[in-house]
């Protein structure tokens, strides 16, 4: 039961604040046009979240994912261009696209086979490839950004209504959701970041496990970086600067634990709105963003700390 | 009045008094009107089936818990804990199984850890005074450690010492001893009891929890049985046998404690042959029948382990072949030998065995997904099924295949991991240990299994560190000695004395 209340427990603040700020600002945060933006904005970060989900509960870590969404998306641009002229069109544009995916591809398999086959910490790896990463990106072009204007699709576009890079999140968080629950690799995620010496003994090919997680990630990171790309028409070798950061305290807020073994999709996506409400909701209420970085640093302390509480109370019930 | 040791201790002085203690966790009643009188200077052991409280009981003690209902008098003097360093604070130490102990640190800065003398410039530490006094504090009690020594590098026996040590250095007048022998070897045992006895010499008083009887019997004063959350019975062990605590603990005599064998071995199943792996072990060759269960005896360290962790590909081999079925098998990895129809039951069912924080059936069936028709895409209702259905079979008890396994008690852990081979439908099982710190009744109901299995033809090695067991259900027992397979003999010709003769003793 306590279980339950703990993954209510993200869900719960969220519709929370939702209600106070429908309250406050009935005007502006309560229209369709405001949520959408809301979910648009969420979109990017959800995906990669969703990635980081899984990279958590498999008791790991990806420092990398906001260098990866910045030569992601550098190369995917570089392409479009290189093929399409300054102002690629049509089948550039999705040449690129695929590139830029397929980059973020490489990036994760690149993480998981050092993680795996080197032995390294998660932590120690993806903070090299880090850094790695957005040394390329910035020396792709000098430091300077790759503009391609028409390619707005992506970012801007919209089916029956709904922007389509919110069609996509949602796509992702249904494939994902389920792998993770139903498919027999989402439960070898589990059972690695629960005990992976335990996991290997169950005859759970653990190295090549974590390389599927990795590169999953990579795959999600490159799909986001795409949507990034087209969202500002350019592709920016400062793009997810620290977003790793955001990205980690979304899915912890979500439920999720850095020990391994435990998180959901459901309370990831949560965490990713329960950031963009607070934002959306600070902007709208005059608050500065530099205010906003101390409200979200101390509901991310605030949430954990609840989460802790309620599992040592789990503990004590459980007990002899 | 008597010289005797032991009716010297028997003065008035009460150490310890806890009296009327209950305590309940949620809906279930851990202890009822418990009450518990410990002497000064005595050895007191607790026994139990898991799950009767006895861990309960000793962590209200130590603080670690709050009792619904009770009072603890210590030295004649009330007291409630709160946290466990109040309990610290008027000398009540707890050893817990995993020690505790900062293994990067030396003994001395274990010992003085968060009490550190002060060095004369601020925020140093005296690290000199630490080993001088951690010395001092050994030889008054004539242990035999080297308190600059790293703990990592020691082996478990002088790891206790230390821990004893530490405790001392606190001023500990009663010390609770949680297991301490279930990962020692015959020789450190032999060095612990030393030490206890040494610790009751100055007064001390040892509260011992173990589920090894032999070794209560031969050292502790007194005796107390917990069954279900209950004192049974309280007494000098002067005036008990083994037989008699077993039937405090359970409850009923265990006339058959091992299952009558009477299935007859088959053709040869497995085939070992001159097997070597870097870890320790030399040219170990040997068969099993089907239908046969095999014991593997010898001391802690003699490679008994690691010819599971060969077998099973865990660890790599740096020779030899494995035939099961006349075919012979390429395995690197333990996926490949579960493939393979191999099982190992692992010594360390935390560390190797169980994912803790998962729920029971997800631990039943990780190993057999596939062979559930579970390949790719797993259906939980389905599994749900198969593992409340295996539960039911092997009588866990646990609130349902979702509950979590720490929920468990060690046994219902052991017939989790039991079931998971069941499912994986091994046929060549080892099983590694696996009555280790499982209580009596639990012990027999996994001989039993043994048997059964046997019975369905499966060919199995059972490695255990306690003869009598090995004697009491195998066919034919393995020695192994530094890492050689020194002896392979038939049960039924041969005695304790033998084997134990075997595994200790070089003969070149």
């Amino acid at each position: 039961m306590s279980k339950f209340v703990r993954q209510l427990l993200p869900f719960g603040s969220l519709t929370l604040i939702i209600c106070i700020l429908s309250a406050l600002e009935p005007d502006t945060f309560l229209t369709t046009e405001n949520l959408l933006n809301i979910l648009r904005r969420s979109s990017v970060n959800g995906i990669i979240a969703i990635g980081m989900t899984s990279i958590i509960i498999s008791a790991g870590i990806d420092l990398s994912v906001g260098s990866m969404l910045a030569l992601s998306g550098m190369v995917g641009a570089y392409a479009m261009i290189a093929i399409g002229g300054s102002d690629p069109q049509g089948s550039s544009l999705i040449i690129g696209t695929a590139l830029g995916i397929v980059i973020g591809i490489i990036c994760g398999f690149t993480n998981g086979v050092l993680i795996t086959k080197l032995k390294l910490q998660p932590f120690i790896v993806t903070l090299g490839t880090m850094s790695v990463f957005r040394g390329i990106s910035y020396v792709m072009n000098n430091g300077q950004p790759y503009n391609v204007p028409s390619y707005k699709y992506l970012g801007e576009g919209i089916v029956l209504g709904v922007p389509i890079s919110v069609i996509i999140f949602a796509v992702i968080i249904a494939i994902a959701g389920f792998l993770l629950k139903y498919s027999r690799l989402g439960r070898y995620t589990y059972a690695i970041g629960s005990n992976r010496v335990a996991a290997f003994h169950a005859g759970v090919n653990v190295d090549r496990n974590l390389i599927y997680i990795y590169t999953f990630t990579g795959l999600l990171v490159g799909i986001a970086a795409m949507i990034a790309t087209s969202r500002t028409v350019s592709a920016q070798p400062t793009a997810g600067i620290a977003l790793e950061l955001d990205i980690i305290a979304a899915v912890v807020i979500g439920g999720a634990s850095l020990a391994g073994g435990r998180g959901t999709i459901s309370g990831t996506i949560t965490g990713t709105l329960l950031i963009s409400v607070l934002r959306n909701g600070c902007t709208l209420l005059g608050i500065s963003t530099h205010v906003q970085l101390i409200v979200i640093g101390m509901i991310i302390i605030l949430a954990v700390a609840v989460d802790q509480l309620a599992q040592t109370k789990t503990r004590e019930l459980q007990a002899p | 009045m008597t010289t005797s040791a032991q009716s010297n201790r028997s003065g008035t002085h009460i150490a310890l008094r806890m009296t009327g203690i209950s305590k309940s966790f949620g809906p279930v009643q851990a202890l009822s009107d418990v009450s518990f009188t410990v002497r000064a200077g005595t050895v007191h052991a607790l026994v139990g089936e898991n799950g009767a409280g006895k861990s309960t009981l000793v962590k209200i003690l130590a603080g670690v818990y709050q009792p619904d209902k009770g009072s603890t008098e210590i030295h004649e003097k009330p007291y409630t804990f709160d946290r466990p360093d109040q309990a610290l604070a008027v000398g009540v130490s707890m050893i817990y199984q995993d020690l505790d102990l900062a293994e990067h640190l030396t003994v001395a800065e274990n010992v003085f850890l968060g009490n550190e003398p002060k060095g004369r410039l601020p925020f140093t530490v005296d690290y000199k005074a630490m080993v001088k006094r951690t010395a001092e504090l050994a030889k008054s009690f004539s242990f035999d450690i080297d308190p600059a020594a790293v703990v990592s590098q020691l082996p478990t026996g002088d790891c206790q010492v230390a821990a004893i040590i530490k405790a001392l250095a606190r001023r500990a007048s009663i010390i609770i001893m949680d297991e301490p022998t279930s990962s020692l070897s015959e020789t450190e045992v032999e060095r612990l009891f030393e030490v206890v006895r040494q610790l009751r010499e100055k007064g001390i008083s040892v509260i011992y929890i173990s589920h090894r009887l032999e070794e209560i019997i031969g050292l502790a004063d007194d005796v107390t049985v917990l069954r279900d959350g209950r004192v049974v019975h309280s007494e000098s062990v002067t005036k008990l046998d083994i037989a008699q605590i077993v039937r405090y603990m359970v409850g009923r005599e265990l006339t058959e404690f091992f299952p009558a064998r009477d299935v007859k071995p088959g053709d040869v199943l497995v085939r070992v042959d001159n097997l070597s792996s870097d870890s320790r072990i030399k040219e170990v060759s040997f068969n099993l029948a089907a239908g046969e269960i095999v014991g593997m005896a010898g001391l802690v360290g003699a490679g008994r382990t690691e010819v599971a962790r060969a077998i099973f590909g865990v660890d790599k081999k740096a020779s030899g072949s494995i035939v099961l079925d006349n075919k012979e098998l390429s395995i690197n990895s333990p996926a490949d030998a579960i493939s393979n129809g191999i099982a190992l039951l692992t010594e360390d069912r935390k560390r190797t065995g169980l994912c803790l924080g998962l729920a029971c059936s997800w631990n039943v069936t990780i190993a057999s997904l596939g062979l559930l028709g579970m390949k790719r895409i797993i259906n939980p209702a389905r599994e749900n099924k198969i593992a409340a259905d295996i539960g039911e079979q092997l009588s866990i008890k646990w609130l349902g295949p979702q509950a979590a396994v720490d929920s468990l008690s060690g046994g219902n852990q052991q017939k989790l991991l039991i079931a998971r081979w069941l499912l994986a439908k091994s046929k060549f099982m080892i099983f590694d240990e696996p009555t280790r710190g499982i209580d009596v009744g639990a012990k027999k109901e996994v001989y039993s299994l043994l048997n059964r299995l046997a019975e369905e033809g499966k060919a199995i090695l059972f490695i255990s560190s306690e003869l009598p067991e090995l004697f009491g259900i195998t066919d034919r027992i393995l020695v192994m000695r530094r890492g050689r397979l020194v002896g392979n003999l038939k049960t039924s010709e041969t005695t304790q004395e033998e084997v134990m003769h075997l595994a200790a003793v070089e003969t070149d």
